[in-house]
């Protein structure tokens, strides 16, 4: 019984939270969401008794929430680059006519990089071929408040693996109508 | 062997048990001499018991001075605390220091025992550890122990503290703690907390565990990528990066009540970061003016304060101790580097030179050592360097996918992630590169470690 309050709780809370990031208006401050401290169980494997004392740690879970991940236009970039070859010229073109065409629509372009090096170095590598993109649609004539630029660096790659063939399909920025 | 003390003032001692030690380690690397001639790399598996998990201590380099110590199981801990052995512990997180030796330690001793010292010395050990566990009525566990000085023969305290179940690994560490300090004159470590990040299952876990890795509890669960957890200088919050709504945005969490808040989720990226170490301000890489660009912002959100503007990538800040100086990487040089900047703002100065790639700085508590991950061809490997003088950069190791380095807080250990054996593993090691332990066993992809602070 207690378990089932809890795990609707957490349910709950999860809710809160997924609702409370989407809400969020953009440069400002957003509320803290409190619970009641609840002890979870271990989560490790380790060894956790009943008595929480001071070595609890309260567990958030979004697992519950489902994840919102569109399926957008692909860019390919070569190594270590951030130019946006000719090839996807059409692509872009077709981006910014749709923008301008219906100043309602919005655009997330979502830069993405090999796996090699340091996750927040590539997270910032992928957001620099990432506002290449948007610099391009931004030209084409799509206004600011229709495009962002975000990275998810190497963290979410297109193809497992690690060889240039990988790498190769995983130096990208997915265009994502929002 | 006997050591004769001159004199018996409470500070010598650790002096004399070092100069002990000092003397069974020429005995010791006499040892390793015969054993495996001119090898320098000497790996030891110790196998705790079934609750204190398999973990591995490497020790490569001669030289490496070990202290001696016999940690004997406590009076009654197999009846009292079945699922975990506080002695082991001790014993495990005292190893890992790279400062002790574990001496096997047979027989029945507790706190109030009278040990026949030349016994003691017999075994080669310098110090002496014995206990008790006794479960009280309020169902909290009694743990008392002592501690000896096995070459003058004389007691150098012991503690008893009353805990409940979920604290028994937290006292286990504070004894380690005690024992380490009183023998070395350096505070300890055992007591204080990592987190860290495993993907596994298609998920994401943000786990807190103890500094041995081990005790490992949830503080968020997700589909999407978490990166980059950071301390509060308080122990009690970790700021992090969460992909959680499509992109990347900085939260803070108490750790005790799970209570979260997105303190920079900006048009863009927000990312990498850093608590000044008062604890009121963070240091952030934003992306909503374009580029990526460290700012500063209140531990409670709110409007962002730029702190560097360069056409180039600048991101990965690290407060120095004193919180006058930020460093932080930058391509603004062609490839990334390490630069530092005053916290005010003002000239950027370039701190790393060799190579063409180094990332992920980290400053010791003292603010001397700097450490950082460095790529030499297709390795990714450790390194520190001195940034008071012209300290040669130090390869601390010689794994090739290193990253993620983090200190402890007194300075005698750096955490990070690795690769070994085709897995992704916790390391520690040692300033000189010289002992290394690996931590949390477990198939999941682990990675992102970063040490708490002293208290929880």
């Amino acid at each position: 019984m207690k378990k089932t309050m809890h795990v609707g709780l957490t349910v709950l809370m999860a809710a809160f939270v997924l609702a409370g990031c989407s809400s969020v208006p953009l440069d400002t401050k957003v509320p803290v969401e409190t619970r009641t401290p609840t002890a979870l169980g271990s989560g490790a494997g380790g060894a956790n008794p009943s008595g929480a004392g001071q070595s609890g740690v309260t567990s958030v879970d979004l697992t519950k929430g489902g994840a919102n991940v569109g399926l957008g236009k692909v860019v390919y970039f070569d190594f270590d680059s951030f130019v946006l070859k000719d090839e996807y010229r059409p692509l872009v073109d077709s981006f910014a006519k749709s923008l301008t065409a219906d100043r309602k629509k919005k655009v997330v372009v979502e830069g993405h990089t090999d796996e090699r090096g340091g996750r927040e170095y590539n997270l910032a590598l992928g957001q620099k071929r990432a506002e290449s993109v948007t610099k391009a649609l931004a030209l084409l004539g799509a206004a600011d408040a229709q495009i962002e630029a975000v990275s998810f660096g190497k963290e979410r790659p297109a193809a497992q693996g690690s060889d240039e063939a990988a790498w190769a399909k995983n130096r990208r920025a997915e265009l994502v109508y929002r | 062997m006997i050591v004769i003390v001159p004199d018996s003032i409470a500070r010598s001692t650790m002096h004399n048990i070092r100069r002990s030690a000092q003397v069974s380690t020429a005995r010791s690397t006499g040892l390793v001499r015969t054993a495996f001639g001119s090898l320098l790399l000497v790996a030891a598996v110790f196998f705790c018991s079934k609750a204190s998990a398999q973990f591995r201590v490497e020790i490569s380099g001669v030289g490496a001075t070990q202290l001696p110590i016999a940690i004997t199981k406590f009076r009654d801990e197999e009846r009292a605390t079945p699922s975990l052995s506080v002695s082991a512990i001790v014993r495990a997180d005292l190893e890992r220091s790279g400062v002790f030796k574990g001496v096997d330690a047979p027989g029945a001793l507790d706190e109030n025992s009278q040990p026949v010292m030349t016994e003691w010395r017999g075994r080669a050990a310098d110090a002496l550890v014995a206990g008790s566990i006794t479960r009280l009525a309020d169902g909290r566990f009694d743990i008392r122990f002592k501690l000896w000085d096995v070459v003058k023969g004389t007691p150098l305290g012991g503690q008893s503290t009353a805990v409940e179940a979920g604290d028994l690994r937290l006292a286990a560490h504070r004894i380690a703690d005690y024992i380490y300090e009183k023998l070395t004159g350096d505070k300890g470590v055992f007591s204080t907390r990592i987190a860290y990040v495993t993907k596994g299952g298609g998920r994401f876990t943000l786990r807190v565990a103890d500094a041995d890795g081990e005790g490992g509890q949830v503080a968020l669960n997700s589909a999407e990528p978490i990166i980059s957890p950071a301390w509060s200088p308080d122990g009690k919050q970790l700021a992090y990066v969460s992909f959680e709504s499509q992109k990347a945005v900085v939260y803070t969490q108490d750790t005790a009540s799970g209570a979260r808040r997105a303190i920079a989720n900006f048009r863009g990226s927000n990312s990498a970061p850093a608590w000044s170490p008062d604890g009121q301000t963070l240091a952030v890489t934003l992306s909503r003016d374009g580029g990526s660009q460290l700012y500063l912002i209140g531990r409670d959100g709110g409007a962002p304060r730029r702190l560097t503007s360069s056409n180039a990538i600048d991101t990965e800040p690290a407060f120095s101790p004193d919180g006058r100086t930020i460093y932080f990487v930058s391509d603004r040089g062609g490839g990334p580097q390490i630069y530092r900047i005053s916290t005010g703002g003002g000239n950027v100065e370039r701190v790393t030179f060799g190579g063409s790639y180094n990332i992920s700085p980290a400053i010791s508590p003292d603010g001397r050592t700097l450490a950082y991950i460095s790529r030499q061809g297709n390795t990714f490997r450790l390194y520190t360097l001195d940034v008071t003088g012209s300290g040669q950069p130090q390869a601390l190791t010689d794994t090739s996918d290193d990253e993620s380095p983090s200190f402890a807080p007194n300075g005698k250990l750096i955490i990070y992630a690795s690769r070994a054996q085709g897995r992704d593993v916790l390391m520690t090691t040692t300033l000189d590169g010289k002992i290394k332990a690996r931590l949390v066993s477990t198939t999941a992809d682990v990675r992102e470690p970063v040490w708490g602070p002293y208290g929880r």
